[in-house]
């Protein structure tokens, strides 16, 4: 009877234990869902508000009309309707606000109960006119057609270069501005961490004596520790103005804070990475080189270094990730203009900042929410592609040093 | 004959330890010397302080002298990287470098000067072909020295070192890692070696040094316990303790 | 006969500049690092006072302290650790002790590999959608708990697993064969011999989870909210998104930066402790490992 009792607990302990590690896996699966689910919305809804329509003429033969069309319209970089495949017919803008121009407030009525009539009127007779206006003012036997947009599609999302998702008439759903901010930000981070990180890793696996390195080692471990939104006001504080001044720009906030932060803030990934390969080395192989006659430099630069490569380079992999996630200090720094930057002077816009600058406008199930999560859904699988690369690496290198 | 290695009332202390208790030894050129005993002996630290390669440890102190070719080669004077020319060294496990089979032996001569491709190649090749294993990777020079097998490894190694023209090459353990073929092989090598260097070599493996050497010098608990002809050694040993560690009392 | 290019001065001088060139790098930096510390730590000294932590914020936060902060970041450590550290500890025993080597195993390391990977901010959207919407907690501790306390599972996983692998094998094999269970070897055996390290690497984490501002930003944290929480399901301040608030968005950023100095300081501080225990402690334990 104790026997089984004391079978019993073991078994159920090992099932709370293999529950607890299910967790992991399961949170990962459940980010995968949740993202995904919001963030597919982007491509199932349509880019107009809702309660908003975009109606042209009956006799118009566009039938459909992509965001970014409509903002060239709107943008009036579009005149003609031939251009967009229609006919030689030049385009009428029509907001609400524009009714004036076409009625008096007496035609209208009184609380312009008159509107949907006078709207349905206009669009019968003017055969350029495409209108924005809300779907209360829609006829019941409407004259003219309601357009239908098309949803943003998958490679608009990734090439359009307007993220403008609270646009009128039409939000603009494209993240390459962003995604190129993110990477132009991560890369200019890793230029100006990896050399120092790999300085300081050399010097602390094979230069320093333990005496430097035990005051140095966890001063970079401390690095490590200080929290993002620390580092951001840091940066606001001090970096912002300094390159503000140095340049003489009219504002210090660009992609170059953004880097010096990130690329500061990825140092203790780097150098923790790369030294920790550079001591893998075996002790023979460094004392083989040497009893050749040659110096600890030699040494080090053409046996230490070569053997730990690809740590160093999961190192600088994992460094790049670390800045494509990091959000609060980049949000601080930046600027955040969704713009394509051209040079390291200007203002940037990276994904992790947009989606805390945004997600607490942007109301639940709003279009501009899924994109948001759509957001997300890039980010992750970035930071998944960065992960499964390291780990590809690392498992080349275990495999080498098994030999 | 003149000696080209000596040590003259050699102490060695790692920090308070007393690793080496004052050893003196003379070898002879050509000849290849066995150093033999349990481990921890200082036979493996004895072997290292011909090229200097206890410099490397934190709290070594040494007192006595150690010369080569009549040269204190711990005076002040002294140029380290020099010395490591001429005298090469083998290790106990083959440690190619993560470089070609092709640069592995040129390495030596690269990080001592040397441009000249082309005399470079031709060393490589004569290197590989002392170490006979010219013939077993020549068609795969530009491969990755860790593809090929653990004992090519270590002849790779024994080339590299040959590859600087040193005098004396120093073996701590060479075939201690390897297969009995593999073993054999450099048994055999060592013979063919003597001809040229004079080798110092240490081991666990009591009927190698019978094989291998012309002297063996027995190492107990930092002492240099007897010294001599590896026959006379072998068959009549004149201490005590020499006698057990033959016969396996102890080891 | 060789003829040796005698290459020793330049090699020497090369060898010199290159140390030289890794020493100057490293200490550089160093010396930021000192720099982002002291400039903090001096600027926020000025500030700190009892009344700075204890007392509320003021005058559009210009004014008054952060307690409210304070404890709100407390509240979110310890809702976190709550979370993160049986079901890391456990986690970390069943993949150590338990799981074959075997694809299970190596999934469950992935996963938790790609967990840490994962950037805050998504987390932060994790939690939002998950937690805040759709099981309705709303912006609440328990909210931001759990969505950090996810973040860090994984930092929990790792460090115990360490200090599991650390104990040696022979151990688990002497219980063994006197007759002990598993579980019971576990409990008695291998548990008390890497306590220190799972102790140590708890405290490290708590270091990050308090720092952390993405995560929280959409889950639970307040823009201003001048007292304190009654339950799990309030919404509270926490000190890294009120140093965002005040350095960016406050009513008056200029007259609230030293408010935002002294933020900055207690935040610091508080890793720094956090630090500074960890080491003593690992420091103690392997005294008295040593002397046992």
């Amino acid at each position: 009877m104790r026997k089984f009792l004391r079978n019993l607990t073991e078994k159920i302990v090992e099932g709370i234990l293999f529950l607890s590690s299910t967790v992991t896996t399961l949170t990962v699966l459940l980010i995968i869902v949740f993202l995904f689910r919001e963030g597919a919305g982007v491509f199932s809804q349509s880019p107009v508000e809702k309660g908003f329509v975009i109606a042209v003429n009956k006799d118009n033969p566009i039938q459909t009309l992509t965001s970014a069309q409509l903002k060239l319209i709107y943008d009036q970089e579009v005149t003609n309707w031939s251009k967009l495949g229609g006919k030689n017919d030049s385009i009428i803008l029509f907001r609400l606000d524009d009714i004036g121009n076409y009625y008096t407030e007496d035609e209208l009525g009184e609380n312009f109960k008159n509107m949907p009539e006078k709207l349905s009127e206009l669009m019968d007779k003017n055969s350029g006119m495409v209108a924005f206006f809300s779907d209360k003012y829609l006829a019941k036997n409407f004259r003219g057609r309601v357009l239908k947009m098309s949803n943003t599609t998958l490679k608009e999302f990734f090439t359009g270069k307007e993220w403008f998702p609270t646009a009128q008439p039409s939000a603009q759903m494209g993240v390459l501005s962003l995604i190129l901010g993110t990477l132009w930000v991560s890369l200019g981070a890793i230029l100006i961490a990896l050399p120092f990180g790999l300085a300081t890793a050399i010097y602390l696996a094979e230069i320093a004596d333990s005496r430097t390195r035990n005051i140095l080692k966890p001063l970079v471990e401390l690095l490590a520790g200080i929290p993002s939104v620390v580092y951001g006001f840091f940066g606001l504080i001090i970096i912002v103005p300094a390159i503000q001044k140095i340049f003489d720009l009219p504002v210090g906030e660009t992609a170059l804070a953004g880097s010096i932060i990130l690329g500061i803030m990825a140092l203790p990934t780097i150098i923790t990475i790369s030294e920790d390969a550079l001591r893998t080395t075996p002790r023979a192989m460094k004392e083989a080189s040497l009893a050749l006659g040659a110096n600890r430099w030699q040494t080090i630069s053409k046996v230490v270094i070569p053997y730990a490569m690809s740590g160093i380079t999961a190192a600088a992999i994992l460094g790049i990730g670390r800045a494509v996630g990091e959000t609060m200090a980049v949000l601080m720094v930046t600027g955040n203009a969704a713009v394509i930057p051209h040079t390291f002077l200007e203002p940037v816009r990276t994904i992790p900042a947009t989606i805390a600058a945004e997600l607490g406008e942007a109301p639940q199930g709003d279009l501009h929410y899924k994109a948001l999560f759509g957001l997300g859904c890039i980010l992750f699988l970035i930071t998944l592609a960065i992960n499964i690369t390291v780990e590809y690496i690392s498992g080349k290198r275990n495999k080498t040093s098994n030999d | 004959m003149n000696s080209i290695i000596s040590t003259r009332f050699l102490n060695l202390y790692y920090n308070e330890f007393h690793a080496l208790k004052g050893i003196t030894m003379d070898i002879q050129p050509n000849t290849v010397a066995a150093l033999i005993g349990p481990s921890g002996c200082g036979k493996s630290t004895f072997l290292r302080l011909f090229n200097r390669m206890n410099d490397l440890i934190d709290g070594v102190k040494i007192t006595g002298d150690v010369l080569v070719n009549g040269k204190d080669i711990y005076a002040d004077v002294l140029d380290v990287v020099e010395l490591r020319r001429t005298v090469g060294m083998v290790f106990q496990k083959p440690n190619p470098f993560p470089k070609s089979i092709f640069e592995n032996v040129a390495y030596g001569m690269r990080v001592n000067g040397i441009t000249d491709n082309q005399y470079i190649a031709e060393k490589v090749e004569e290197s590989l072909r002392q170490a006979a294993l010219w013939d077993e990777v020549k068609d795969k020079l530009k491969k990755s020295a860790f593809e090929i097998s653990g004992g090519q490894q270590q002849r790779l190694c024994i080339a590299r070192a040959l590859a600087i023209e040193p005098k004396i090459l120093l073996m701590d353990e060479p075939a201690s890692a390897l297969d009995p073929i593999s073993s054999a092989k450099i048994e055999e090598l060592i013979w063919e070696l003597k001809k040229d260097y004079t080798i110092m070599i240490v081991t666990h493996n009591l009927q190698q040094a019978g094989r291998v050497s012309d002297t063996t010098a027995f190492f107990y608990l930092g002492e240099l316990v007897e010294y001599g002809d590896t026959k006379e050694i072998f068959t009549q040993p004149k201490d005590k303790k020499t006698q057990n560690y033959i016969t396996g009392r102890f080891g | 006969m060789i003829k040796f290019a005698d290459n020793r001065a330049s090699k020497q001088r090369k060898e010199n500049l290159a140390f030289l060139t890794f020493r100057i790098m490293s200490y550089f930096v160093v010396v930021i690092l000192a720099v982002i510390i002291l400039f903090l730590l001096y600027n926020g000294a000025r500030v700190i006072s009892w009344d700075f932590i204890t007392a509320m914020p003021a005058e559009g936060m210009t004014k008054g302290g952060i307690f409210p902060a304070i404890v709100g970041t407390l509240c979110l450590v310890a809702g976190s650790m709550v979370f993160a550290f049986p079901v890391g500890v456990l986690s970390a025993i069943y993949i150590n002790e338990y799981a074959k080597d075997g694809l299970f195993k190596r999934f469950v390391k992935l996963m938790t590999n790609n967990l840490a990977g994962i950037p805050s901010i998504v987390f932060g959207l994790f939690g939002m959608s998950l937690f805040v919407n759709t099981l309705g907690f709303g912006d609440s501790i328990l909210s931001g708990s759990l969505t950090l306390g996810l973040l860090t599972l994984p930092v929990v996983i790792r460090t115990t697993e360490e200090a599991l692998r650390s104990v040696d094998n022979s151990f688990r094999q002497g219980s063994l064969a006197l007759g002990a269970t598993k579980l019971q070897t576990i409990r008695k055996v291998v548990l008390p011999i890497s306590f220190p390290n799972i102790i140590t690497g708890l405290i490290l984490s708590i270091g990050r989870v308090s720092g952390e501002t993405a995560p929280i930003l959409f889950t639970v944290a307040a823009y201003f909210l001048p007292k304190l929480p009654h339950s799990i399901f309030d919404q509270v301040m926490a000190l890294p998104y009120h140093l965002y608030v005040i350095s960016t968005s406050g009513t008056n950023i200029e007259e609230s930066r030293p408010m935002a100095y002294g933020t900055a300081l207690v935040l610091i501080a508080f890793v720094l402790i956090m630090n500074i225990i960890a080491n003593l402690l690992r420091r103690y334990f392997s005294k008295k490992v040593k002397m046992n």
